[in-house]
């Protein structure tokens, strides 16, 4: 009888239209019919108003002897080593800290999640201010400690570090919350129990804390790396990937041939390029997850 | 005792300075915004002004309609959060609970897509706006957002925790997968609904390079591209960009006054399925 009723319902093709249908149409024109078009567009040459031709691997070539996107790629590289770690490191020391019984949680929290929420077109042009070498707030409060603040954003050694501080500044209450939520989720009994054996705080964060946190760590450094990979907003609006190209990233690469060089099919192979970069460390991590996360 | 307390104030001394450190911007972006020309450009800067000086928020929407921009933000953002979460819960429903072929082909298919960086669409999806003749209205950024690999996903994740004996019931009293999915799938899964929701609207609402791409007219701009375009007017008329800054930011940071609790939960939430 049940069986009957469940092959009515339940294999009836009617309702998987209804259900899957608007989706899976959606599906395939906006995601993978441009996943495909843009690798057909990597072969080609094509300035939106003249005829589309087909030119063999000649962008890849291209790519590979142009210098500017191998400094484009190391700037991409930069960013991230310069945002994750570091970003990381103060979230996790902060949610630690905030993990303890304090008084005042809720509004420290929701005072580290204000920058999350802001739009980064926003924040950056806030930061920009703020960064301005003469009259901004940060070489102010420096002179204060009678340190001579350098031009940020005009300096092709400082840019750069200027929008990994900000975009340190926007991310960490993310992950801080992230972190929080982990921490939260690890019996207090385990703590209890390493005390009686006489463990210090050191023992209980590496051989406790680590551990069981570890699903989360796993999670927050794939998601922080794959964002940091795709930096676009800030470097448009602080720098314009300047002076000098010192930090312009693939993302900025991508845009400026496409959209400001009109050269649509060089833009593809640089979007390949990211999408490989994010293939490998999705599956350098999945592979490592198995040594190191401890479900 | 004593160890603890010296603790307790180290610990409170790093929250306050950090504490401090995320405000600061913003407090320094309103200060700016209410002070004249001539005041920000004077050494050592201050807090406040000699006096407040509103003109700057005047300025702003004088040359920019920043309250049209907020009714363009907020009008793409609820149809493609509205859209997204149907279009996900219901395929996700199909694909953890339906039985048709291919099924697996296809879900290995949105799988597949979903570390495909949203950039490597950027171009094809300009080209395709193109031909539609959709660039410059604001189909071109709600259309191609109406369906969410991550969100189907994540939807059906959420559906293949619940309990298949809860649906049983229904199906043996004839209920269909239409009653079965609005009457007891999605009450179900209003944490998962919300978490999906948070998302879809803080990345439609503070996205600036799709905007970027496809809106060229003032009038039909985003909050985050029309304070990115006053940029190119007031370069460095700072009082009058930040105020401009002050302004695009307001209606997120009011939204999160009043539903910390529901931001701070849909993100939490997403971490616990890594």
């Amino acid at each position: 009888m049940t069986k009957k009723l469940e092959k009515i319902i339940y294999n009836n093709y009617f309702w998987v239209a209804i259900f899957l249908l608007p989706n899976f149409l959606g599906f395939l024109i906006f995601i993978l019919l441009p996943v495909l078009a843009s690798f057909g567009l990597s072969f080609t040459k094509w300035d939106l108003l003249g005829e589309i031709n087909f030119v063999g691997l000649a962008n890849y070539q291209n790519l590979i002897s142009d210098s500017t996107f191998w400094k484009v790629l190391w700037n991409t590289i930069y960013y991230t080593l310069g945002t994750v770690p570091l970003g990381i490191i103060i979230s996790l020391m902060l949610a630690i800290i905030l993990n303890k019984k304090i008084k005042g949680v809720k509004i420290f929290r929701a005072v580290y999640f204000l920058p999350v929420i802001s739009s980064t077109v926003a924040v950056a042009m806030v930061w920009q201010w703020i960064y301005n070498p003469q009259f901004g707030l940060l070489n102010y409060i420096l002179s204060l400690f009678n340190i001579t603040g350098p031009s940020w954003l005009t300096s092709t050694t400082w840019a750069m570090p200027a929008v990994i501080i900000t975009s340190i500044w926007k991310g960490l209450g993310f992950n801080m919350l992230l972190f929080l939520a982990g921490l939260q989720g690890i019996p207090n009994t385990y703590y209890e129990a390493a005390e009686i054996d006489g463990a210090g705080s050191w023992a209980k964060f590496s051989k406790i804390t680590l551990p069981l946190l570890s699903p989360t760590m796993f999670f927050v450094i794939i998601m922080s790396i794959i964002n940091s990979f795709q930096v676009f907003d800030q470097i448009y609006i602080m720098t314009g990937g300047g002076p000098a190209r010192s930090t312009s990233v693939l993302v900025h690469y991508l845009y400026q041939n496409a959209f400001e060089y009109f050269r649509m099919g060089q833009a593809s192979p640089i979007a390949y390029v990211l999408f490989f970069l994010v293939f490998i460390v999705t599956l350098v991590q999945l592979r490592n997850s198995k040594k190191w996360v401890v479900y | 005792m004593k160890e603890n307390k010296l603790e307790k104030t180290i610990i409170y001394i790093v929250l306050i300075i950090g504490g401090l450190t995320m405000v600061l911007p913003f407090i320094w972006m309103l200060s700016t915004s209410l002070k004249s020309l001539n005041e920000v450009f004077s050494f050592p800067p201050t807090i406040f002004g000699d006096k407040i000086v509103w003109q700057n928020y005047l300025k702003v929407s004088d040359r920019f309609p920043f309250i049209k921009f907020f009714f363009n933000s907020l009008k793409i953002s609820i149809i493609v959060v509205v859209a997204q979460v149907l279009t996900s819960s219901m395929a996700g429903f199909a694909f953890a609970r339906m039985k048709f072929p291919g099924k697996d082909i296809i879900f290995a298919l949105y799988l597949a897509t979903l570390i495909v960086p949203f950039h490597v669409l950027l171009v094809p999806t300009f080209i395709l706006m193109r031909e539609l003749g959709w660039v410059d209205t604001h189909l071109s950024l709600i259309v191609p957002s109406l369906v969410s690999a991550f969100g189907t996903f994540l939807m059906r994740q959420f559906f293949l925790t619940i309990p298949e004996s809860l649906e049983e019931a229904a199906r043996i009293d004839g209920c269909t997968p239409f009653g079965i999915f609005f009457r007891i799938f999605l009450p179900l899964s209003k944490p998962a609904l919300a978490t999906l929701s948070i998302f879809t609207y803080m990345g439609i609402w503070n996205d600036f390079i799709r905007p970027l791409v496809f809106i060229n007219t003032t009038s039909k701009m985003t909050l985050p591209l029309g304070l990115a375009s006053m940029q190119g007017l007031y370069s460095t008329n700072w009082p009058v960009l930040m105020a401009g800054t002050v302004i695009s930011l307001l209606p997120i940071l009011i939204a999160f006054l009043f539903a910390q609790e529901y931001f701070v939960k849909g993100v939490t939430l997403s971490g616990l399925k890594g």
